[in-house]
């Protein structure tokens, strides 16, 4: 009998249940009986609360078994685990499992079939063919393709791709540079970890056409530190793809150069603000830079640059392989293709929910995600990261798109969504938001810097109990004035954000803060 | 081999010459080496790359990554983030804080009196799908539990 491939996944959330665990008890007891064992390590489904899922390649396809234990090995071997026979943890065929043959994968279709590290298995599931389309073309339709396949900033900013690109492209220089944004600090969010554990050619693949369609020549990834995983996935994967010829001096033969490297941040999260990261690229503080200039003519060290997320890069080779129309066909109103969303925090089923544009908050917790992890009723979900709104129920019917949620002052961002159930306290929550930007604020603007203290300060006396010398009515409306300020006075939107997480809270969670009513200025 | 702060920070600046922007990648590969960044490389570091010592000092101080002192032999890291607090991180950070006999305030961490373990709060480590989330000396562990985390913790040599 030839060797079973069995899949376990080396993506850092199946690490840290105990992956890693399982694969050495499979590889035993396989040894143990006498049974060839293929073991790969591929990248995650996202189906994180069925990690560690281990798949078995069948002559019908993959079959999954999951969440695995190690000591459920021995069992899961005598119930035929390698031939995909029924357990109590099978899940029948992978690609069947209703969470994922829900989803609409376009930038995450590799993810968790392949080896992450395997150019020859990128390529065979239709890597590089975006690079090689784009080859073809002049830079100038390569940036008109992502123009018009609507594509607009995964990071949470949103602005047009292609227009950025533009930008670059037509700028005199020397030098230019494509930077890739990861430092993904919000919460609720893990999709651009995902990529660089589970898929990094794609984003090698993305920064590569960037490079070609601006002319650059040099590029980094600014990679959080918290996310020591994904800068060693990177840095091999970067180094394997030079190698091959895939960067560096000559890419694929076309006589261009581009030199790629990771770049480890150091757990400051408004390092995420573009300006700030780039003061830290060059070994700074990474405070924030006044705008203009935009970085797309005075960026890194003071040359043009690309500045974008993971998710943005990643979508960009499937966009020339398949054309802008494809991508474009996907979603609703001005946004445009696919968002890979993260059902996080307090739900049964979290994980990877790649949909198109148009997707409800209430669909993603309920018919994806399955209700809360405690069982309770969902008491809000914070949309967008830390600086995203609280979402009461009134808002749970919404379409995902970014105009929608800008209609109520509410932000798509990142995709990440962190759900809360009823025991959740609001005014906590909002207090947690102005301590954070107290903890991460660069300090170069007062509202943030000095606004974020005092909010903290003001929220405790909101909550505190009533007192005859606090003035419960004042403080609320100190604190609706100091939000004022932070959003219209702050240089990014750490300062000028932080409001959206604390007033959402007052405006629909009133009760939280000991006020009877709704405050009269609630929206 | 006998390696003093300044000889592993010569070394490390040698790696480093001519490259753009490299004082981030020289304190981590420093910190990676000593465990820190000992405050009497600052000016060697600073003559290295021809910037004033304040700047390097502001650039240790500024990130939470980098610490100036020594850590306690085990280092460990709870998520206090909101995907975290939405699954007991709250309770779970007090826990650590009675079991290891440290103290965080906001964003700051402490080390227990017997040098053995530093607790450090930590914002966001991409688990948020499987929360709460901790690192124990470098490796991650999510879906944590108190009792999951004392067993843990009662695994740790004495020696990191």
């Amino acid at each position: 009998m030839s060797a079973v491939t069995v899949y376990v996944p080396r993506d850092s959330a199946a690490l840290a249940v105990g992956a890693d665990a399982v694969a050495a008890a499979l590889q035993a007891e396989c040894a143990r009986r006498g049974i060839a064992l293929n073991l790969a390590r591929n990248g995650s489904r996202g189906l994180f609360w069925l990690e560690t899922l281990v798949e078995v390649a069948t002559p019908q396809g993959r079959v999954a078994y999951g969440p695995v234990e190690a000591d459920d090995i021995p069992a899961l071997l005598d119930a035929g685990l390698l031939t995909g026979h029924p357990h109590a943890l099978c899940h029948g065929l992978t690609e069947q499992i209703p969470y994922l043959a829900k989803q609409e994968r376009l930038t995450f279709a590799r993810m968790g079939i392949t080896d992450p590290l395997s150019i020859a298995d990128y390529e065979a599931h239709e890597g590089y063919a975006g690079l090689r389309a784009a080859l073809a073309l002049k830079p100038e339709a390569v940036v008109q393709q992502v123009l018009d396949s609507g594509l607009r900033g995964r990071g949470g900013a949103a602005f047009p791709t292609g227009i950025k690109w533009k930008t670059v492209a037509a700028a005199q220089a020397a030098q230019k540079y494509i930077v890739c944004n990861a430092d993904e600090g919000d919460s609720g969010t893990f999709s651009d970890r995902m990529t660089m554990e589970g898929d990094p050619f794609m984003l090698i693949e993305g920064m590569t056409i960037a490079a070609l369609a601006v002319g650059a020549t040099r590029g980094y990834v600014y990679i959080r530190s918290e996310y020591p995983d994904a800068v060693a996935t990177m840095s091999e994967a970067i180094a394997r793809a030079t190698a091959a010829g895939f960067l560096g001096d000559d890419v694929l033969g076309s006589g261009r150069a581009f030199h790629l490297q990771v770049r480890k941040a150091a757990g400051a999260y408004v390092c995420g603000e573009e300006t700030a990261m780039l003061e830290s690229l060059e070994g700074k503080r990474g405070i924030v830079r006044a705008k203009p200039p935009l970085p797309a003519i005075e960026g890194l060290f003071g040359q043009p640059t690309v500045i974008n997320n993971v998710i943005s890069f990643a979508s960009v080779p499937l966009i020339l392989a398949r054309g802008a129309a494809f991508y474009r066909d996907y979603g609703v109103g001005r946004s445009r293709g696919t968002l890979p969303m993260q059902l996080a925090g307090n739900i049964k089923h979290g994980g990877l929910v790649e949909k198109a544009f148009g997707v409800t908050l209430r669909e993603l917790m309920f018919d994806f995600g399955g209700g809360s992890a405690t069982g309770r009723p969902i008491k809000t979900a914070q949309v967008g990261g830390p600086l995203g709104t609280y979402l009461p129920e009134s808002q749970w019917d919404l379409p995902m798109d970014y105009e929608a949620y800008a209609a109520v002052g509410a932000v798509v961002g990142h995709g990440g969504i962190v759900v809360h159930d009823d025991t959740a306290d609001l005014s906590k929550l909002a207090r947690y938001a102005m301590e954070f930007c107290a903890i991460e604020s660069c300090g170069k603007c007062t509202p943030c810097r000095i606004g974020s203290t005092r909010g903290v300060e003001v929220i405790d006396k909101i909550i505190a109990p009533p007192s005859p010398k606090t003035n419960k009515p004042q403080q609320v409306q100190l604190l609706r004035d100091l939000c004022d300020t932070m959003v219209n006075g702050s240089l990014c939107a750490m300062g000028g954000m932080t409001p959206y997480p604390v007033l959402s809270a007052l405006n629909h969670f009133p009760q939280d803060f000991g006020l009877a009513t709704p405050d009269r200025e609630a929206a | 081999m006998n390696s003093t702060p300044a000889s592993v920070t010569e070394a490390v600046l040698a790696r480093h010459v001519g490259e753009p922007g490299a004082l981030l990648p020289i304190l981590h590969e420093v910190q990676d080496t000593l465990g820190h960044i000992p405050r009497e490389i600052v000016p060697q570091i600073a003559e290295g790359l021809n910037l004033s010592r304040a700047e390097v000092h502001g650039v240790v101080t500024y990130y939470h990554h980098f610490r100036a002192d020594a850590p306690g032999r085990h280092v460990i890291q709870v998520c206090r983030a909101e995907a975290c607090q939405a699954m007991g991180s709250d309770a779970l950070m007090a826990h650590a804080e009675h079991t290891l006999g440290c103290h965080t305030h906001g964003g700051h961490g402490s080390t227990s009196a017997d040098g053995r373990y530093t607790l450090n709060p930590v914002y966001c480590l991409g688990l948020c799908a499987s929360s709460p989330a901790v690192v124990i000396d470098d490796k991650l562990h999510a879906r944590m539990t108190p009792d999951k985390f004392d067993q843990l913790v009662n695994t740790l040599g004495d020696d990191a």
